[in-house]
């Protein structure tokens, strides 16, 4: 671990890619023919690869889509598995163009790590996995307890806040890496597993015995999980913040992967501006007319992703709650491409 | 013809141009002087660099960071700590962390080392045989294996704190580690202290004592009965007059965890076991070679002065080897400190996890952690490295050129 952030830090004191990167990220990736992209190291629905060593989830579809609007081929893609401590040192150093890796956006990591995060892929909150046999019904009951959690993540100040502001005594033991801490809960050395709910979902299914465990219903936190990119080259930013938009914007429009090709001939001035039949917004990104027709193709719209990785088609199962679209009672929003 | 004298070179220019360029002359010079240069040139390239791409990312450098709150908590601190304090306070609780399980790894590696190089030595075919085994068994597995295998083999296998094992009713035994009654000082505490330390001195005073009448009148005194009874008999007198020196703090199960009484964390455990056994088989085979290097007619001339074989070894083998094992062993000291960092993977908060673990991905000052943390390293080794060339000088000088 220590050796993997000592890399990273020299790479970013030699400066040896950040400089040419930092400006002009778009040209560094096509340059290279493939996009670098941060990932988890195996979180299932987010970020895991499957049987076939495939990655697959929502934040992998993510630079799929960034992949398939700049090269039109989302198998263009380079997936570096990154702990949650040295995800920021690989993106400032340049090593990653993109680091979705289900992160929190927070004020002091938009401004301090210099990144900026380009919006939210999932709406998420912290909250915690007991076994069913210590018959514990609510967070508040957690006195005294054990709790296991991965270093460098918001989660370990979200447990301080909340044992203190709920006057608890707890113990925490911090580990490098998730599977580290799930494998610690899981042998009994704490009584209790914190992360973000999802990944509460997702680490369960790795458990011998998921029936055993159970998540707590309190959410005591804020958690919006979004992409990440280096601060200071702002068509970079624009790129990857209107991809996200653009599968957004898509599952509003209806658009499907299987539909694309008949939506694309609409004469709807809206989606014409969409397809790029008319005006030129893509290449306004600096990318292609098509560009969202691109996306769509290659991973489908925001809906559908979500479904496949993490929702109702998925083994996560997870409802689509406050990610639904805005129309559909959730907060999912994209501004208008135009 | 009178002969002319040779002058004699210019001494002071010869010695400045083989001190500058050695015995490639002042050719030898100049290629030095641009290796400076060019050194020079490499490093400044990677501050600036660093420096510019720093400012394009907007991030701060500096270590006024340091000073903020950290915000989350850790698991073992030797010194008061908690959320609420800044940075600098997490980092002193790290480096803490970081030299306890050095040093307590360092204590019993050193211990186990020599014991097994004795039985390894040992003319017992069977005590000889489990030693050789053990070397080759743990010098040739990872150290990170043994590490987890220690925390998540061993250690998890305990059972839980509701069933863990209790000795006495105050000493319990869990997969959250072993838990001890807690020592508290009671207002006979002092005077129990000053006792000891009244014993400790009057017994290094009897022993010099003992040792000038040896040397000076060849009296052999025992002293060891004298030491004995000073040692227990004092602080007991202490303890009759002034009243206990603690009383204990008896831990007792509350909620999910024991509450009250001292408690050692499993990873902490683990951590130091791994470590002192790894290191302990590397050692055993420094020692063992140190002790054969001593010509056997050492020994030979030990026995047949009429000493023991333990006798032997203690006085005349050891201090003659410890010159031939003092270097390695420094080496197997440091590597056991340098090995702690692998502490992260089982959850032991020490430096680099929670300094350039933790706080590096909070703040990211990813250059500056990872500077101070490696500071501290090298400050730990050459510090350790002093300690041990301290003590082989003076080895040296008591054994003579």
């Amino acid at each position: 671990m220590k050796r993997v952030s000592l890399v990273f830090t020299v790479a970013l004191a030699a400066g040896l890619t950040a400089q040419a990167a930092s400006a002009q990220t778009l040209k560094t990736v096509k340059d290279r023919g493939l996009l670098s992209c941060g990932v988890g190291q195996g979180l299932p629905g987010f970020s895991a690869p499957d049987d076939k060593g495939n990655w697959t989830g929502l934040d992998v579809d993510v630079c799929r889509a960034v992949a398939a609007a700049v090269f039109n081929d989302p198998s263009k893609v380079k997936f570096v598995p990154l702990s949650a401590k040295d995800r920021f040192t690989a993106l400032q150093s340049g090593e990653i163009d993109v680091l979705s890796r289900n992160t929190t956006w927070t004020l002091s990591r938009d401004t301090s790590l210099g990144a900026n995060f380009t919006g939210v892929t999932y709406y998420d909150g912290q909250g915690f996995m007991v076994k069913k046999s210590l018959k514990v019904n609510s967070a508040l009951e957690l006195n005294s307890a054990s709790v296991c959690v991965q270093i460098g993540t918001t989660t370990e100040q979200n447990l301080a806040d909340y044992f203190k502001g709920n006057n608890m005594k707890y113990e925490v033991i911090a580990f490098g890496t998730n599977d580290e801490a799930v494998k610690a809960y899981e042998s009994g050395r704490c009584d209790v597993f914190t992360t973000d709910v999802s990944g509460l979902y997702a680490d369960r299914l790795k458990l011998a015995n998921a029936a055993d465990h159970v998540v707590l219903p309190e959410v005591i936190s804020k958690e919006p999980l979004g992409p990440m990119v280096r601060h200071g080259d702002d068509q970079w930013f624009d790129i990857v913040k209107w991809t996200l938009y653009a599968m957004i914007t898509a599952e509003e429009l209806g658009i499907t992967q299987k539909n694309v090709d008949e939506m694309a001939k609409s004469t709807k001035p809206e989606m014409k501006r969409v397809f790029g039949t008319d005006g030129n917004l893509g290449e306004q990104l600096g990318l292609t007319k098509d560009w969202v027709a691109r996306i769509v193709k290659a991973v489908g719209n925001y809906g559908e992703t979500f479904d496949r990785n993490v929702g109702a088609g998925s083994k996560l199962g997870i409802a689509r709650g406050i990610n639904a679209l805005w129309s559909k009672g959730g907060i999912q929003y994209a501004p208008p491409i135009r | 013809m009178a002969i002319e004298p040779r002058k004699p070179p210019p001494q002071f220019v010869a010695k400045l141009q083989r001190a500058l360029g050695g015995r490639a002359g002042w050719g030898g010079f100049v290629i030095q002087i641009l290796f400076v240069a060019a050194l020079a040139w490499i490093a400044y390239e990677i501050v600036a660099n660093a420096r510019a791409n720093l400012e394009t990312q907007n991030i701060k450098a500096g270590f006024g960071f340091m000073a903020n709150t950290a915000g989350f908590d850790v698991s073992q601190n030797l010194i008061p700590y908690s959320g609420s304090d800044s940075y600098i306070r997490v980092f002193l609780v790290g480096l803490l962390n970081t030299l306890s399980v050095s040093i307590v790894g360092i204590f019993f590696a050193t211990i186990l080392g020599f014991l097994v190089a004795l039985g390894r030595l040992s003319p017992n075919w069977l005590l000889s045989r489990i030693a050789g085994g053990y070397v080759e068994l743990i010098r040739n597995l990872p150290l990170l294996f043994q590490i987890l295998f220690w925390y998540l083999a061993v250690l998890a296998a305990l059972p839980g704190p509701r069933q863990s094992v209790s000795l006495f009713g105050s000493f319990f035994l869990s997969n959250r580690g072993f838990v001890v009654p807690k020592p508290i000082g009671n207002p006979g505490f002092e005077p129990f202290m000053a006792a000891i330390v009244i014993a400790v001195i009057a017994s290094l005073l009897l022993q010099r004592y003992a040792r000038k009448q040896l040397f000076d009148h060849g009296r052999m005194i025992r002293i060891w009965p004298w030491v004995l009874g000073m040692m227990i008999g004092l602080p007991v007198v202490s303890s009759l007059i002034f009243g206990a020196p603690v009383k204990f703090e008896i831990p007792e199960l509350r909620g999910f965890n024991f509450a009250g009484g001292s408690r050692v964390i499993p990873e902490f455990v683990a951590l130091a076991v791994a470590l002192s056994t790894y290191t302990a088989a590397f050692i055993a085979e420094i020692v063992r070679a140190g002790i054969q290097s001593v010509h056997k007619g050492q020994m030979e001339a030990g026995s047949s002065l009429g000493l023991q074989r333990g006798s032997t070894l203690r006085l005349i083998v050891v201090p003659q080897a410890m010159r031939v094992i003092l270097p390695p062993l420094t080496n197997q000291y440091l590597n056991l400190t340098k090995n702690s960092s692998l502490a992260v993977a089982i959850g032991y908060p020490d430096l680099v996890s929670v300094f350039a673990g933790t706080t590096l991905s909070q703040t990211g000052q990813a250059i500056e952690i990872i500077a101070i943390t490696m500071g501290v390293y090298l400050l730990i080794s050459l510090v350790t490295s002093a300690i041990m060339s301290f003590y082989g000088w003076r080895l040296g000088r008591s054994l003579g050129p």
